[in-house]
């Protein structure tokens, strides 16, 4: 770094200045201590491959969330709502911009997001002494869904009103308290600006709030207990005599800028060309019924939630059946809330001996993936309008989504698993 | 440069979409089977966004207010003085920055029609550029609707045919149409070459000189107002476009950089 080129005694001196002054800020805030205890002696396993992208990717499709957000309450108003957004796609300088961006990015977040999932559950991420770090992570996956769904009533078009409509009903499915209930979350008799206001509040303050906050604590507790690896071995077993992990490197500079940095830009580029050239995606990022505002008296010909919310939504649908005389919509919310809740679990589900997919047997193979063969499938049917084959389906997907967490303490424990190796094993 | 647009964006969201299973069946918004006429939008003809604008003004704003876009912005993007604008679009006395208004009153609009003529700003966003074509098209005689009109792409839609005096008389009649062979192409009788044909019934026929312009001019007219409806879907998509060139080939150079720094790096990690 000490490049001495012109004027040595100079940029001496500008380092002993930028010294001095680190000394001051360390002697009353841990500014060194902490920079090196998060990035340049945290050591990362050399491994990591193609899946380990996805937490910083979420972390970078957050800040463009949290940066457009904040852009775009300076020009929204909940009180001309629909308007206001075609305000901003009209006449604020590069509202366009701003809206596109964040538009696709609550998309990107649920990409990234899912694919972080899929990676933790891949390698056993959630395993020993992981299991309050999976936790965190599945709480700020519950927030995402309903900082997502507040999100999306905020343009007031149809389909924000529709869908509004039909998942704020899901609460007063539920037996005695139901109908109160859906009052007190509505704040009023049907869905009004009240409920848009309310709304509102929740998505630009309160939830991105816990959202920020359950983060930090995500990587906090991802520091303590170090980074899991495609192998699933602790490299904290094997360290030299310094006490440094030998399977280990400083994750910076080697991961955020060795690893990282060039997958952030690849990602944006990806994420700008959706922004620039298919920002309603055919329909599926932003969906057409949404460009009229929102009208209590026209129903959409076809109600379906974004993508991102399909596979609980058609799970949600697939309860076709009254049971203990509580109506079918009550136990649709049941089954599309356990969805949600069961993989909070899985660290006492898995009772493999191994943590990584690689040395698991062949059925938690087969089960992991007839459960993204499943998870796709359910994503369809959540898009298409209902008919009796796709409910069918649909009641198949469910059973198997169920069935990989419920028949997870058998099959992990009966299969035959391969030996893990002491040391990762590197590609490098 | 926009039809290239139009095909990136097409293979974009295609392999996207079968990247994650999804078919683009789900969000069909017409419900007729009435055979489409493909209708390819082009924002770089101003003369043809000019025209819609124009004839626009001219037969729709009367009823179907352009409420989110204004006089201003509109004459700006098509190229537009202002002066003529105002002169010649502007019927309501409204100033240039203005949106464009309807002046019917939506109560009495709901007693005429029985439901208040709906906004357009976006209607091409929602109904589809072709559906706007194919639907102005398709407006015929149907003495049991109470505009004494019918359409065939949204049927039994309740505007009367305000162009009728562009177009003409449109009637659903039977026609001789030339027959299809097995192969596509038009069946011949096999001894004197001359084409067979059947009779088919829906066809769509204009009364000869009911109309002040040709069969072509016609559908020049109703492309240039479906081209405009596009337009006023989103005004700022050209900007998108041209932006979008220039971010995306910053990103690929910053990638290049990016990647041979990440390259010196791994190169430490044994």
């Amino acid at each position: 770094m000490a490049e001495q080129s012109a004027g040595p005694g100079n940029s001496g001196k500008m380092e002993k200045a930028w010294g001095e002054f680190m000394g001051w800020v360390d002697e009353r805030f841990p500014l060194t201590e902490t920079f090196e205890y998060h990035m340049s002696k945290y050591y990362a396993p050399k491994n990591f491959n193609f899946w380990y992208y996805f937490g910083v990717l979420s972390m970078v499709v957050l800040v463009i969330q949290l940066l457009t957000g904040i852009w775009l309450t300076m020009s929204y108003s909940p009180a001309t709502a629909f308007a206001s957004v075609e305000y901003i796609m009209r006449d604020v300088e590069y509202g366009w911009l701003l809206r596109y961006l964040h538009s696709t990015g609550a998309s990107a977040f649920f990409v990234v997001v899912y694919l972080h999932m899929f990676r933790g559950m891949m390698y056993g991420s959630y395993r020993k002494p992981r299991e309050l770090l999976w936790i965190i992570g599945m709480a700020i996956f519950a927030v995402l869904i309903i900082e997502g769904f507040a999100g999306y009533l905020l343009p007031w078009g149809n389909m924000s009103f529709w869908a509004g409509q039909v998942i704020v009903s899901l609460v007063g499915a539920i037996p005695v308290i139901g109908p109160d209930l859906m009052e007190w979350v509505r704040g009023d008799f049907l869905m009004s600006d009240i409920t848009l206001n309310r709304f509102f509040a929740l998505h630009v303050v309160a939830l991105p709030l816990i959202l920020v906050m359950l983060v930090f604590v995500h990587i906090v507790a991802l520091h303590h207990v170090g980074s899991n690896n495609p192998d699933g071995v602790e490299i904290k077993k094997n360290k030299d005599e310094n006490g440094i992990p030998l399977d280990g490197i400083q994750f910076h500079p080697y991961y955020t800028i060795g690893h990282d940095l060039p997958a952030i830009v690849m990602f944006l580029i990806f994420f700008c060309a959706v922004v620039f050239f298919a920002p309603e995606m055919g329909g599926y990022f932003i969906e057409k019924p949404n460009f009229e505002a929102a009208n209590p008296l026209k129903t959409p010909e076809h109600i379906a939630p974004v993508w991102y919310y399909t596979p609980f939504y058609a799970m949600l649908r697939a309860a076709t059946f009254p049971l203990f005389g509580i109506p079918a919509k009550f136990w649709g919310f049941v089954v599309m809330a356990g969805a949600i809740v069961i993989p909070f679990a899985l660290p006492w589900l898995d009772r493999s001996p191994v943590k990584s997919i690689r040395y698991k047997g062949m059925i938690s193979k087969f089960m992991l993936g007839l459960f993204v063969v499943t998870f796709f499938v359910l994503g369809y049917l959540g898009t298409i309008a209902p008919s009796d084959t796709a409910t069918l389906i649909a009641q198949i997907g469910t059973a198997i989504y169920f069935a990989y967490f419920m028949l997870m303490p058998w099959y992990t424990r009966v299969e035959k698993t391969k030996p893990v190796p002491d040391r990762i094993t590197t590609s490098h | 440069m926009q039809s290239v647009m139009n095909n990136m964006k097409k293979m974009l969201v295609r392999s996207v979409l079968i990247a994650f299973l999804l078919p683009g069946a789900a969000l069909a918004a017409s419900t007729s089977n009435w055979p489409m006429e493909p209708m390819e939008p082009n924002l770089q003809d101003l003369p043809s966004l000019q025209n819609g604008w124009r004839l626009y003004v001219n037969y729709c704003l009367g009823c179907h207010s352009l409420e989110y876009q204004r006089y201003e912005r509109t004459a700006d993007d098509l190229g537009v003085p202002h002066e003529i604008a105002l002169e010649q679009l502007v019927f309501t006395g409204q100033k240039i920055g203005e949106h464009m208004t309807t002046a019917m009153q939506p109560e009495l609009a709901k007693e005429w029609f029985g439901a208040p003529p709906p906004d357009l700003t976006m209607v091409a966003r929602t109904r589809g550029e072709e559906w706007l074509y194919n639907y102005l098209k398709t407006f015929y005689i149907d003495e049991s609707r109470p505009f004494g009109v019918n359409n065939k792409v949204f049927p039994n839609v309740g505007m009367p045919n305000v162009l009728v005096e562009l177009q003409g008389v449109q009637r659903s009649a039977c026609m001789q149409m030339p027959k299809l062979a097995a192969n596509g192409g038009e069946m011949r009788d096999p001894l004197t070459g001359a084409p067979v044909t059947e009779e088919r019934c829906g066809q769509l026929v204009v009364d000869e000189g009911t109309g002040q312009l040709s069969a072509e001019e016609f559908d020049q007219a109703i492309y240039d107002i479906a081209n405009f409806l596009y337009y006023t879907g989103e005004p700022s998509r050209l900007e998108r476009h041209r932006t979008g060139v220039y971010v995306i080939l910053f990103l690929v150079i910053l990638y290049v950089f990016t990647f041979l720094l990440g390259r010196e790096f791994q190169k430490d990690v044994k």
